[in-house]
Protein backbone atom coordinates (compact mmCIF):
# COMPACT_ATOMS: atom_id res chain seq x y z
CA UNK A 1 0.00 0.00 0.00
CA UNK A 2 1.21 3.65 -1.12
CA UNK A 3 1.18 5.93 1.70
CA UNK A 4 -1.75 7.81 0.29
CA UNK A 5 -3.40 4.51 0.47
CA UNK A 6 -2.76 4.31 3.63
CA UNK A 7 -4.17 7.53 4.60
CA UNK A 8 -7.03 7.20 2.84
CA UNK A 9 -8.13 3.77 4.56
CA UNK A 10 -7.21 5.33 7.71
CA UNK A 11 -10.06 7.74 7.24
CA UNK A 12 -12.87 5.35 5.96
CA UNK A 13 -11.86 2.84 8.88
CA UNK A 14 -12.33 5.12 11.16
CA UNK A 15 -15.64 4.11 13.10
CA UNK A 16 -18.50 6.72 14.05
CA UNK A 17 -18.55 8.22 17.23
CA UNK A 18 -21.82 7.73 19.51
CA UNK A 19 -23.82 10.44 20.19
CA UNK A 20 -22.79 10.26 24.15
CA UNK A 21 -19.16 10.17 23.17
CA UNK A 22 -19.62 13.41 20.73
CA UNK A 23 -21.12 15.43 23.67
CA UNK A 24 -18.98 14.34 26.41
CA UNK A 25 -15.97 15.54 23.67
CA UNK A 26 -18.11 18.82 23.49
CA UNK A 27 -18.19 19.48 26.64
CA UNK A 28 -14.31 19.05 27.43
CA UNK A 29 -13.84 21.86 24.06
CA UNK A 30 -15.45 24.25 25.77
CA UNK A 31 -12.96 23.91 28.83
CA UNK A 32 -9.72 24.64 26.46
CA UNK A 33 -8.34 27.14 24.86
CA UNK A 34 -7.13 24.52 21.78
CA UNK A 35 -9.94 22.05 21.00
CA UNK A 36 -6.85 19.91 20.37
CA UNK A 37 -5.64 19.73 23.91
CA UNK A 38 -9.09 17.36 24.32
CA UNK A 39 -7.40 14.91 22.22
CA UNK A 40 -6.57 12.97 25.74
CA UNK A 41 -9.87 13.72 27.24
CA UNK A 42 -11.65 12.15 23.99
CA UNK A 43 -9.22 9.32 24.17
CA UNK A 44 -10.33 8.57 27.79
CA UNK A 45 -14.40 9.32 27.06
CA UNK A 46 -13.89 6.85 24.05
CA UNK A 47 -12.43 4.10 26.82
CA UNK A 48 -14.64 4.67 29.16
CA UNK A 49 -17.28 3.86 26.27
CA UNK A 50 -15.74 0.47 24.74
CA UNK A 51 -13.37 -0.43 27.22
CA UNK A 52 -10.32 0.33 24.76
CA UNK A 53 -9.03 2.55 22.19
CA UNK A 54 -9.58 0.44 18.85
CA UNK A 55 -7.57 1.82 15.57
CA UNK A 56 -11.23 3.01 14.58
CA UNK A 57 -11.66 4.89 17.82
CA UNK A 58 -8.35 6.90 17.28
CA UNK A 59 -8.70 7.56 14.14
CA UNK A 60 -12.25 8.70 14.61
CA UNK A 61 -11.14 11.23 17.28
CA UNK A 62 -8.50 12.12 14.96
CA UNK A 63 -11.01 12.93 12.27
CA UNK A 64 -13.41 14.83 15.08
CA UNK A 65 -10.66 16.75 16.30
CA UNK A 66 -9.03 17.70 13.37
CA UNK A 67 -5.36 16.09 15.17
CA UNK A 68 -3.36 14.12 12.82
CA UNK A 69 -3.42 10.56 13.82
CA UNK A 70 0.19 9.88 14.72
CA UNK A 71 -0.15 12.67 16.92
CA UNK A 72 -2.86 11.24 18.61
CA UNK A 73 -1.44 7.74 18.61
CA UNK A 74 1.82 9.38 20.40
CA UNK A 75 -0.25 11.21 22.98
CA UNK A 76 -2.22 7.48 22.91
CA UNK A 77 0.88 5.40 23.68
CA UNK A 78 2.42 7.54 25.77
CA UNK A 79 -0.09 7.31 28.91
CA UNK A 80 -0.05 4.28 30.65
CA UNK A 81 -3.87 4.00 31.78
CA UNK A 82 -4.94 4.67 27.62
CA UNK A 83 -5.46 1.40 26.73
CA UNK A 84 -4.88 0.54 23.26
CA UNK A 85 -5.60 -3.28 23.22
CA UNK A 86 -8.77 -4.98 24.50
CA UNK A 87 -9.10 -5.60 28.34
CA UNK A 88 -10.82 -7.69 30.68
CA UNK A 89 -13.99 -6.37 32.55
CA UNK A 90 -11.77 -5.53 35.77
CA UNK A 91 -8.65 -3.71 34.83
CA UNK A 92 -6.07 -4.86 38.45
CA UNK A 93 -3.33 -2.15 38.75
CA UNK A 94 -0.95 -3.64 40.94
CA UNK A 95 1.56 -0.90 42.21
CA UNK A 96 5.03 -2.15 42.28
CA UNK A 97 6.93 0.90 43.28
CA UNK A 98 9.51 0.98 46.21
CA UNK A 99 7.36 1.07 49.15
CA UNK A 100 4.96 -1.72 48.00
CA UNK A 101 7.80 -3.78 46.81
CA UNK A 102 9.28 -3.44 50.26
CA UNK A 103 6.52 -4.66 51.63
CA UNK A 104 5.70 -7.31 49.61
CA UNK A 105 4.19 -6.86 46.36
CA UNK A 106 6.23 -9.28 44.37
CA UNK A 107 4.77 -12.48 46.42
CA UNK A 108 1.27 -10.58 45.25
CA UNK A 109 1.90 -10.50 42.42
CA UNK A 110 2.73 -13.72 42.23
CA UNK A 111 -0.14 -14.97 43.72
CA UNK A 112 -2.57 -13.07 41.51
CA UNK A 113 -0.56 -15.00 38.70
CA UNK A 114 -1.32 -18.32 40.39
CA UNK A 115 -4.82 -17.64 41.03
CA UNK A 116 -5.79 -16.04 37.56
CA UNK A 117 -2.98 -17.52 35.78
CA UNK A 118 -1.69 -13.89 33.83
CA UNK A 119 1.33 -11.49 34.17
CA UNK A 120 1.38 -8.60 33.63
CA UNK A 121 0.07 -6.82 30.24
CA UNK A 122 -2.60 -10.15 30.32
CA UNK A 123 -6.34 -10.64 30.23
CA UNK A 124 -7.71 -14.30 31.88
CA UNK A 125 -9.20 -16.54 30.05
CA UNK A 126 -12.72 -15.77 31.13
CA UNK A 127 -11.76 -12.00 30.19
CA UNK A 128 -12.42 -11.14 33.46
CA UNK A 129 -9.10 -9.57 34.45
CA UNK A 130 -6.27 -7.44 33.05
CA UNK A 131 -3.40 -7.80 35.48
CA UNK A 132 -1.34 -4.38 35.12
CA UNK A 133 1.38 -2.97 37.12
CA UNK A 134 1.44 0.64 38.21
CA UNK A 135 3.58 3.57 38.98
CA UNK A 136 3.71 4.56 43.05
CA UNK A 137 -0.25 5.05 44.06
CA UNK A 138 0.66 7.27 46.46
CA UNK A 139 -0.87 5.01 49.09
CA UNK A 140 2.44 3.83 50.62
CA UNK A 141 1.04 3.59 54.38
CA UNK A 142 -1.18 1.37 53.19
CA UNK A 143 1.08 -1.45 51.25
CA UNK A 144 1.09 -3.08 49.02
CA UNK A 145 -1.95 -1.42 47.50
CA UNK A 146 -3.90 -2.03 43.97
CA UNK A 147 -7.06 -0.48 41.93
CA UNK A 148 -9.55 -2.51 40.49
CA UNK A 149 -11.28 -0.43 37.94
CA UNK A 150 -12.02 2.60 40.22
CA UNK A 151 -11.39 1.03 43.48
CA UNK A 152 -8.26 1.06 45.53
CA UNK A 153 -7.51 -2.06 47.91
CA UNK A 154 -4.71 -1.89 50.64
CA UNK A 155 -2.91 -3.73 52.92
CA UNK A 156 -2.97 -6.57 50.28
CA UNK A 157 -2.89 -10.15 51.40
CA UNK A 158 -3.03 -13.40 49.99
CA UNK A 159 -6.72 -13.93 52.04
CA UNK A 160 -7.51 -10.45 50.57
CA UNK A 161 -6.42 -11.25 47.16
CA UNK A 162 -9.10 -14.40 47.49
CA UNK A 163 -12.09 -12.03 48.29
CA UNK A 164 -11.18 -9.17 46.07
CA UNK A 165 -11.10 -11.61 43.23
CA UNK A 166 -14.33 -13.14 44.44
CA UNK A 167 -15.81 -10.07 44.95
CA UNK A 168 -15.39 -8.97 41.41
CA UNK A 169 -16.56 -12.47 39.91
CA UNK A 170 -19.92 -11.89 41.22
CA UNK A 171 -20.72 -8.78 40.23
CA UNK B 1 -4.71 29.12 67.66
CA UNK B 2 -4.26 27.11 64.47
CA UNK B 3 -1.45 25.05 64.88
CA UNK B 4 -2.18 22.48 61.61
CA UNK B 5 -3.36 24.39 59.39
CA UNK B 6 -3.22 21.94 56.69
CA UNK B 7 -5.14 19.36 58.34
CA UNK B 8 -7.03 21.02 61.03
CA UNK B 9 -9.90 19.90 59.32
CA UNK B 10 -9.29 16.16 58.41
CA UNK B 11 -10.67 13.19 59.63
CA UNK B 12 -10.91 10.58 57.41
CA UNK B 13 -13.62 7.82 59.20
CA UNK B 14 -15.93 11.57 59.02
CA UNK B 15 -14.80 12.26 55.34
CA UNK B 16 -14.34 15.66 53.89
CA UNK B 17 -15.97 18.75 55.82
CA UNK B 18 -19.03 20.43 52.73
CA UNK B 19 -19.09 23.76 52.22
CA UNK B 20 -21.23 25.07 54.69
CA UNK B 21 -19.12 22.90 57.71
CA UNK B 22 -16.03 24.03 56.01
CA UNK B 23 -16.99 27.65 56.31
CA UNK B 24 -17.88 26.93 59.97
CA UNK B 25 -13.97 26.39 61.01
CA UNK B 26 -12.88 29.73 59.21
CA UNK B 27 -13.33 28.29 55.51
CA UNK B 28 -13.36 30.87 52.85
CA UNK B 29 -12.21 34.02 55.00
CA UNK B 30 -9.26 34.36 52.92
CA UNK B 31 -11.84 35.31 50.54
CA UNK B 32 -13.66 37.81 52.53
CA UNK B 33 -10.12 39.57 53.27
CA UNK B 34 -9.02 39.62 49.30
CA UNK B 35 -13.14 40.94 49.32
CA UNK B 36 -12.31 43.70 52.24
CA UNK B 37 -9.69 45.36 50.36
CA UNK B 38 -6.57 42.97 49.84
CA UNK B 39 -4.69 43.74 46.39
CA UNK B 40 -3.22 41.52 44.24
CA UNK B 41 0.07 42.71 44.92
CA UNK B 42 -0.64 42.74 48.47
CA UNK B 43 -1.32 39.08 48.51
CA UNK B 44 1.94 38.40 46.88
CA UNK B 45 4.03 40.65 49.63
CA UNK B 46 2.53 38.23 52.15
CA UNK B 47 3.08 35.24 50.72
CA UNK B 48 6.81 36.47 50.02
CA UNK B 49 7.08 37.57 53.26
CA UNK B 50 5.52 34.18 54.89
CA UNK B 51 8.49 32.44 53.37
CA UNK B 52 6.72 29.60 52.12
CA UNK B 53 8.75 27.59 49.77
CA UNK B 54 7.64 25.00 47.40
CA UNK B 55 6.24 21.39 48.69
CA UNK B 56 6.29 19.78 45.59
CA UNK B 57 10.12 18.61 45.89
CA UNK B 58 12.54 21.47 44.95
CA UNK B 59 11.27 23.54 47.27
CA UNK B 60 11.43 26.80 45.48
CA UNK B 61 10.03 29.91 47.27
CA UNK B 62 6.53 30.77 46.47
CA UNK B 63 6.05 34.02 46.24
CA UNK B 64 9.39 34.89 44.76
CA UNK B 65 7.92 32.27 41.56
CA UNK B 66 4.86 34.41 41.40
CA UNK B 67 6.93 37.53 41.48
CA UNK B 68 8.18 36.47 37.92
CA UNK B 69 4.63 36.95 36.69
CA UNK B 70 4.60 39.83 34.20
CA UNK B 71 1.73 42.43 35.27
CA UNK B 72 0.37 45.76 34.05
CA UNK B 73 -1.43 46.87 31.03
CA UNK B 74 1.76 45.53 28.53
CA UNK B 75 1.06 41.67 29.85
CA UNK B 76 -1.07 38.86 28.10
CA UNK B 77 -4.38 39.15 29.69
CA UNK B 78 -5.04 35.72 29.59
CA UNK B 79 -2.46 34.35 32.86
CA UNK B 80 -3.57 30.92 34.32
CA UNK B 81 -3.03 29.26 37.45
CA UNK B 82 -2.12 25.55 37.51
CA UNK B 83 -2.02 23.20 40.75
CA UNK B 84 0.60 20.41 40.01
CA UNK B 85 -1.62 17.22 41.59
CA UNK B 86 -0.22 14.53 39.45
CA UNK B 87 1.57 12.82 42.73
CA UNK B 88 3.52 10.16 41.64
CA UNK B 89 6.58 10.32 43.52
CA UNK B 90 7.67 6.90 44.80
CA UNK B 91 6.61 6.74 48.31
CA UNK B 92 5.13 9.98 48.33
CA UNK B 93 1.43 9.85 49.85
CA UNK B 94 0.94 13.40 51.15
CA UNK B 95 -1.39 15.52 48.63
CA UNK B 96 -3.65 12.55 48.00
CA UNK B 97 -4.61 13.27 51.98
CA UNK B 98 -5.05 16.62 51.68
CA UNK B 99 -7.53 16.37 48.73
CA UNK B 100 -9.74 13.30 49.85
CA UNK B 101 -9.86 15.16 53.99
CA UNK B 102 -10.18 18.64 52.61
CA UNK B 103 -11.05 19.42 48.99
CA UNK B 104 -12.52 23.25 49.95
CA UNK B 105 -8.86 24.30 51.62
CA UNK B 106 -7.53 23.63 48.14
CA UNK B 107 -9.94 25.02 46.55
CA UNK B 108 -9.38 28.22 48.70
CA UNK B 109 -5.95 28.28 47.85
CA UNK B 110 -6.35 28.48 44.08
CA UNK B 111 -8.66 31.41 44.85
CA UNK B 112 -5.56 33.10 46.28
CA UNK B 113 -2.91 31.84 44.20
CA UNK B 114 -5.10 33.09 41.04
CA UNK B 115 -6.10 36.59 42.45
CA UNK B 116 -2.45 37.53 42.97
CA UNK B 117 -1.07 36.93 39.57
CA UNK B 118 -4.17 37.59 38.32
CA UNK B 119 -5.82 34.53 36.75
CA UNK B 120 -9.04 34.33 35.29
CA UNK B 121 -8.90 30.47 34.71
CA UNK B 122 -7.34 27.74 37.00
CA UNK B 123 -6.76 24.23 36.41
CA UNK B 124 -6.30 21.23 38.47
CA UNK B 125 -4.05 18.63 37.10
CA UNK B 126 -5.31 15.30 38.71
CA UNK B 127 -3.65 12.23 38.14
CA UNK B 128 -6.08 9.36 36.95
CA UNK B 129 -5.87 6.99 39.89
CA UNK B 130 -6.61 9.53 42.16
CA UNK B 131 -10.67 8.92 41.44
CA UNK B 132 -11.31 9.75 45.41
CA UNK B 133 -9.46 13.12 45.11
CA UNK B 134 -11.37 13.55 42.00
CA UNK B 135 -14.67 13.41 43.31
CA UNK B 136 -14.22 14.84 46.58
CA UNK B 137 -12.62 17.37 44.36
CA UNK B 138 -15.98 17.86 41.77
CA UNK B 139 -18.07 18.15 44.52
CA UNK B 140 -16.22 20.87 46.23
CA UNK B 141 -15.95 22.84 43.11
CA UNK B 142 -19.34 22.86 42.70
CA UNK B 143 -20.46 24.02 45.93
CA UNK B 144 -17.69 26.61 45.38
CA UNK B 145 -19.16 28.41 42.76
CA UNK B 146 -23.35 28.18 44.37
CA UNK B 147 -21.66 30.44 47.32
CA UNK B 148 -19.78 32.53 44.45
CA UNK B 149 -16.60 32.30 45.54
CA UNK B 150 -15.69 30.91 41.52
CA UNK B 151 -17.23 32.16 38.58
CA UNK B 152 -17.42 36.05 37.74
CA UNK B 153 -17.44 38.60 40.20
CA UNK B 154 -16.19 36.74 42.99
CA UNK B 155 -17.79 38.47 46.36
CA UNK B 156 -18.54 41.38 44.35
CA UNK B 157 -14.33 42.25 44.12
CA UNK B 158 -14.83 42.24 40.27
CA UNK B 159 -12.51 39.17 39.91
CA UNK B 160 -13.28 36.11 38.02
CA UNK B 161 -12.15 32.37 38.01
CA UNK B 162 -13.15 28.90 36.60
CA UNK B 163 -11.47 26.18 37.71
CA UNK B 164 -11.64 23.02 35.15
CA UNK B 165 -10.63 20.00 36.99
CA UNK B 166 -8.33 17.95 34.35
CA UNK B 167 -7.43 13.88 35.08
CA UNK B 168 -4.39 13.07 33.70
CA UNK B 169 -3.74 9.08 32.49
CA UNK B 170 -0.85 7.83 34.17
CA UNK B 171 2.84 9.16 33.43
CA UNK B 172 5.31 10.14 36.50
CA UNK B 173 7.11 12.90 34.20
CA UNK B 174 3.79 15.12 34.32
CA UNK B 175 5.03 15.92 37.73
CA UNK B 176 7.30 17.96 35.65
CA UNK B 177 6.06 21.43 35.31
CA UNK B 178 6.58 22.00 31.56
CA UNK B 179 5.70 18.68 30.75
CA UNK B 180 2.81 19.04 32.62
CA UNK B 181 2.01 22.21 30.12
CA UNK B 182 2.02 20.25 27.38
CA UNK B 183 0.01 17.00 28.76
CA UNK B 184 -2.55 20.09 29.42
CA UNK B 185 -2.15 20.89 25.98
CA UNK B 186 -3.23 17.44 25.16
CA UNK B 187 0.65 17.02 23.77
CA UNK B 188 2.82 14.21 24.89
CA UNK B 189 4.05 15.29 28.00
CA UNK B 190 7.81 15.69 27.36
CA UNK B 191 9.70 18.87 29.09
CA UNK B 192 9.78 22.31 27.68
CA UNK B 193 13.24 23.88 27.52
CA UNK B 194 13.98 26.69 29.91
CA UNK B 195 14.24 29.38 29.07
CA UNK B 196 11.41 30.86 28.99
CA UNK B 197 10.08 29.88 32.14
CA UNK B 198 6.50 29.21 32.26
CA UNK B 199 6.14 32.21 34.42
CA UNK B 200 5.94 34.03 31.57
CA UNK B 201 5.38 31.88 28.62
CA UNK B 202 3.20 28.78 29.77
CA UNK B 203 0.30 27.18 28.80
CA UNK B 204 -0.49 28.53 24.94
CA UNK B 205 2.06 30.63 25.83
CA UNK B 206 0.37 32.49 28.68
CA UNK B 207 2.27 33.14 31.27
CA UNK B 208 1.41 30.25 33.79
CA UNK B 209 2.11 29.55 37.61
CA UNK B 210 2.48 26.05 38.55
CA UNK B 211 2.17 24.84 42.18
CA UNK B 212 1.82 21.55 43.98
CA UNK B 213 -1.09 20.81 46.07
CA UNK B 214 0.31 21.27 49.81
CA UNK B 215 1.73 24.76 48.76
CA UNK B 216 -1.27 25.93 47.84
CA UNK B 217 -3.16 24.50 51.18
CA UNK B 218 -1.24 26.48 53.07
CA UNK B 219 -1.87 29.93 51.40
CA UNK B 220 -5.59 30.28 53.53
CA UNK B 221 -3.70 30.17 56.50
CA UNK B 222 -1.15 32.96 55.59
CA UNK B 223 -3.94 35.14 54.40
CA UNK B 224 -6.16 34.45 57.49
CA UNK B 225 -4.03 34.46 60.62
CA UNK B 226 -1.17 36.54 59.05
CA UNK B 227 2.49 36.12 58.59
CA UNK B 228 3.32 36.33 62.42
CA UNK B 229 0.98 33.17 63.10
CA UNK B 230 3.06 31.60 60.02
CA UNK B 231 6.51 31.95 61.71
CA UNK B 232 5.18 31.03 64.87
CA UNK B 233 4.47 27.59 63.40
CA UNK B 234 8.03 26.66 62.60
CA UNK B 235 10.67 24.72 64.60
CA UNK B 236 13.65 25.62 62.71
CA UNK B 237 14.75 27.74 60.17
CA UNK B 238 12.45 26.97 57.33
CA UNK B 239 9.02 28.74 57.82
CA UNK B 240 5.66 26.74 58.19
CA UNK B 241 4.21 23.20 58.88
CA UNK B 242 4.37 20.21 56.60
CA UNK B 243 3.58 16.82 55.39
CA UNK B 244 5.65 14.24 56.54
CA UNK B 245 5.27 10.35 55.97
CA UNK B 246 6.72 7.61 56.58
CA UNK B 247 6.44 3.95 54.72
CA UNK B 248 8.08 0.61 54.97
CA UNK B 249 8.69 -1.77 58.27
CA UNK B 250 7.44 0.86 60.99
CA UNK B 251 5.18 -0.01 62.95
CA UNK B 252 2.60 2.87 62.52
CA UNK B 253 3.14 3.85 59.01
CA UNK B 254 1.34 7.29 57.62
CA UNK B 255 1.02 10.71 57.33
CA UNK B 256 1.06 13.45 59.80
CA UNK B 257 1.47 17.63 59.54
CA UNK B 258 4.55 18.59 62.13
CA UNK B 259 6.16 21.51 61.93
CA UNK B 260 9.17 21.86 60.11
CA UNK B 261 12.50 21.76 61.82
CA UNK B 262 10.93 18.66 63.91
CA UNK B 263 13.64 16.09 64.47
CA UNK B 264 14.18 13.29 62.38
CA UNK B 265 14.36 10.51 65.07
CA UNK B 266 10.67 12.27 66.51
CA UNK B 267 8.72 11.62 63.50
CA UNK B 268 9.93 7.91 62.90
CA UNK B 269 9.91 6.57 66.62
CA UNK B 270 6.96 8.82 68.19
CA UNK B 271 4.85 9.14 65.28
CA UNK B 272 5.61 6.21 62.74
CA UNK B 273 5.92 3.97 66.19
CA UNK B 274 9.89 2.94 65.44
CA UNK B 275 10.71 0.04 63.34
CA UNK B 276 8.86 -3.21 63.55
CA UNK B 277 10.21 -5.89 66.00
CA UNK B 278 13.09 -7.65 65.21
CA UNK B 279 14.55 -4.63 62.58
CA UNK B 280 16.51 -2.74 62.54
CA UNK B 281 16.94 0.61 60.71
CA UNK B 282 19.29 0.69 57.88
CA UNK B 283 18.70 3.84 55.68
CA UNK B 284 15.98 5.78 54.40
CA UNK B 285 15.00 8.32 51.58
CA UNK B 286 14.06 11.33 53.08
CA UNK B 287 11.63 12.49 50.73
CA UNK B 288 10.25 10.35 48.26
CA UNK B 289 12.11 8.48 45.39
CA UNK B 290 14.45 10.85 44.06
CA UNK B 291 16.48 12.00 47.02
CA UNK B 292 19.72 10.45 48.60
CA UNK B 293 19.87 7.70 51.05
CA UNK B 294 20.08 8.41 54.81
CA UNK B 295 21.63 6.78 57.55
CA UNK B 296 20.78 6.27 61.01
CA UNK B 297 23.66 8.38 62.46
CA UNK B 298 21.40 11.09 60.51
CA UNK B 299 18.59 10.53 62.48
CA UNK B 300 19.30 13.71 65.05
CA UNK B 301 19.32 15.99 61.93
CA UNK B 302 16.12 18.03 61.76
CA UNK B 303 13.40 18.12 58.93
CA UNK B 304 14.28 21.19 57.73
CA UNK B 305 15.15 22.10 54.17
CA UNK B 306 18.86 23.13 54.81
CA UNK B 307 19.59 20.48 57.23
CA UNK B 308 19.01 17.36 54.96
CA UNK B 309 20.85 19.21 52.31
CA UNK B 310 23.87 19.47 54.47
CA UNK B 311 24.22 15.52 54.51
CA UNK B 312 24.13 15.58 50.36
CA UNK B 313 20.23 14.93 50.30
CA UNK B 314 16.93 16.50 50.00
CA UNK B 315 13.66 17.40 52.24
CA UNK B 316 11.99 17.17 48.89
CA UNK B 317 8.23 15.74 49.47
CA UNK B 318 9.08 15.25 53.10
CA UNK B 319 7.70 11.53 52.79
CA UNK B 320 10.34 8.96 54.17
CA UNK B 321 11.05 5.33 52.86
CA UNK B 322 12.04 3.34 55.47
CA UNK B 323 15.27 0.78 54.53
CA UNK B 324 15.47 -2.38 57.32
CA UNK B 325 18.43 -4.50 57.62
CA UNK B 326 16.14 -7.51 56.19
CA UNK B 327 15.45 -5.35 52.55
CA UNK B 328 18.02 -6.29 50.57
CA UNK B 329 19.36 -1.92 49.57
CA UNK B 330 20.49 -3.28 46.09
CA UNK B 331 17.04 -4.77 45.59
CA UNK B 332 15.39 -1.26 46.73
CA UNK B 333 17.65 1.01 44.64
CA UNK B 334 16.98 -1.85 41.56
CA UNK B 335 13.07 -0.94 42.33
CA UNK B 336 13.72 2.74 42.18
CA UNK B 337 15.75 2.17 38.54
CA UNK B 338 12.75 0.28 37.17
CA UNK B 339 10.65 2.67 37.99
CA UNK B 340 12.91 5.70 36.72
CA UNK B 341 13.64 3.69 33.46
CA UNK B 342 10.06 2.79 32.69
CA UNK B 343 8.90 6.52 33.29
CA UNK B 344 11.14 8.12 31.57
CA UNK B 345 9.79 9.90 29.19
CA UNK B 346 12.26 9.31 26.24
CA UNK B 347 12.73 12.52 24.74
CA UNK B 348 16.74 12.96 26.04
CA UNK B 349 18.93 10.45 25.10
CA UNK B 350 21.21 9.89 28.06
CA UNK B 351 18.18 9.44 30.22
CA UNK B 352 15.98 7.26 27.61
CA UNK B 353 19.24 4.98 27.04
CA UNK B 354 20.59 5.46 30.64
CA UNK B 355 18.10 4.02 32.76
CA UNK B 356 16.93 1.06 30.53
CA UNK B 357 20.66 -0.46 31.33
CA UNK B 358 21.05 0.94 34.60
CA UNK B 359 17.98 -0.99 35.20
CA UNK B 360 19.11 -4.23 33.27
CA UNK B 361 22.49 -4.08 35.38
CA UNK B 362 20.00 -4.49 38.64
CA UNK B 363 18.73 -7.07 37.52
CA UNK B 364 21.80 -8.92 36.72
CA UNK B 365 22.80 -8.26 40.02
CA UNK B 366 19.26 -9.69 41.16
CA UNK B 367 20.04 -12.75 39.07
CA UNK B 368 23.18 -13.66 40.61
CA UNK B 369 25.22 -12.28 37.69
CA UNK B 370 26.52 -8.97 38.50
CA UNK B 371 29.84 -8.06 38.30
CA UNK B 372 32.68 -5.80 39.15
CA UNK B 373 32.28 -3.98 35.80
CA UNK B 374 28.92 -3.71 36.01
CA UNK B 375 29.50 -2.14 39.11
CA UNK B 376 31.48 1.01 37.54
CA UNK B 377 29.06 1.00 34.96
CA UNK B 378 26.35 2.26 37.53
CA UNK B 379 28.80 4.83 38.90
CA UNK B 380 29.46 5.99 35.70
CA UNK B 381 26.18 6.71 35.33
CA UNK B 382 25.80 8.12 38.58
CA UNK B 383 27.70 10.99 36.75
CA UNK B 384 26.37 10.63 33.06
CA UNK B 385 22.99 10.79 34.19
CA UNK B 386 23.43 13.26 36.65
CA UNK B 387 22.35 17.53 37.05
CA UNK B 388 23.41 19.19 34.34
CA UNK B 389 23.28 16.19 31.59
CA UNK B 390 19.86 15.75 30.90
CA UNK B 391 16.80 17.82 29.68
CA UNK B 392 14.91 17.55 32.81
CA UNK B 393 15.50 16.32 36.64
CA UNK B 394 13.58 13.12 35.81
CA UNK B 395 17.35 11.41 35.20
CA UNK B 396 19.39 13.45 38.20
CA UNK B 397 16.19 12.20 40.56
CA UNK B 398 17.23 8.77 39.81
CA UNK B 399 20.71 9.31 40.33
CA UNK B 400 20.20 9.99 43.71
CA UNK B 401 19.02 6.90 45.28
CA UNK B 402 21.67 5.07 42.87
CA UNK B 403 24.41 7.00 43.51
CA UNK B 404 24.15 7.39 47.59
CA UNK B 405 23.42 3.48 47.55
CA UNK B 406 25.98 2.67 45.93
CA UNK B 407 28.63 4.65 48.43
CA UNK B 408 26.25 3.86 51.66
CA UNK B 409 25.97 -0.24 50.83
CA UNK B 410 28.81 -0.95 48.27
CA UNK B 411 29.83 -4.10 50.69
CA UNK B 412 26.11 -5.36 49.76
CA UNK B 413 26.47 -5.32 46.09
CA UNK B 414 30.08 -6.86 46.69
CA UNK B 415 28.35 -9.49 48.19
CA UNK B 416 25.88 -10.25 45.13
CA UNK B 417 28.81 -10.21 42.87
CA UNK B 418 31.01 -12.47 45.43
CA UNK B 419 27.97 -15.11 45.94
CA UNK B 420 26.70 -14.76 42.54
CA UNK B 421 22.91 -14.69 44.42
CA UNK B 422 21.32 -11.89 46.36
CA UNK B 423 22.60 -12.78 50.14
CA UNK B 424 18.94 -11.72 51.43
CA UNK B 425 17.11 -13.94 49.99
CA UNK B 426 16.50 -17.32 52.03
Amino acid sequence: MTSSELIASSTTRARKLSAEEINEIEHEITLYADKKAVGLEALKIVQKHQGWVSDESLLAISKYLDIPGSDLEGVATFFNLVFRRPVGKNVILLCNSVSCWIMGCDEIKDYIKERLAIDFGETSKDGEFTLLPVPCLGDCDRAPSMMVGENLHRNLTRDKIDEIIQQYRNR
Amino acid sequence: MVTKPLTKNIDMERGPLDISGYQAVDGYQSIQVIAKGLSPQGALELVKASGLKGRGGAGFPTGLKWSFVPQGDNSPGQKYFVVNADEMEPGTFKDRLLMEGDPHLLIEGVIIGSYAIQASKAYIFLRGEYTVSERALKKAIDEAYEKGYLGSNILGTGFNLDIILHTSAGRYICGEETALLNALEGKRAIPRAKPPFPQVSGLWGKPTIVNNVETICNLPGILIYGVDWYHGLTKGKDHGTKLFGVSGKVNTPGCWELPLGTPIRELLENYAGGMRDGLELKGFLPGGGSTDFMLPEHLDLNLDYDEIARVGSRLATGTMIILDNETCPVGMVGNLMKFFSHESCGFCTPCRDGLPWVDEIFNEFENGCGSEKDLEILHEHVDYLGPGRTFCALAPGATAPLGSGLKYFAEDFHRHIKEKRCPYKH
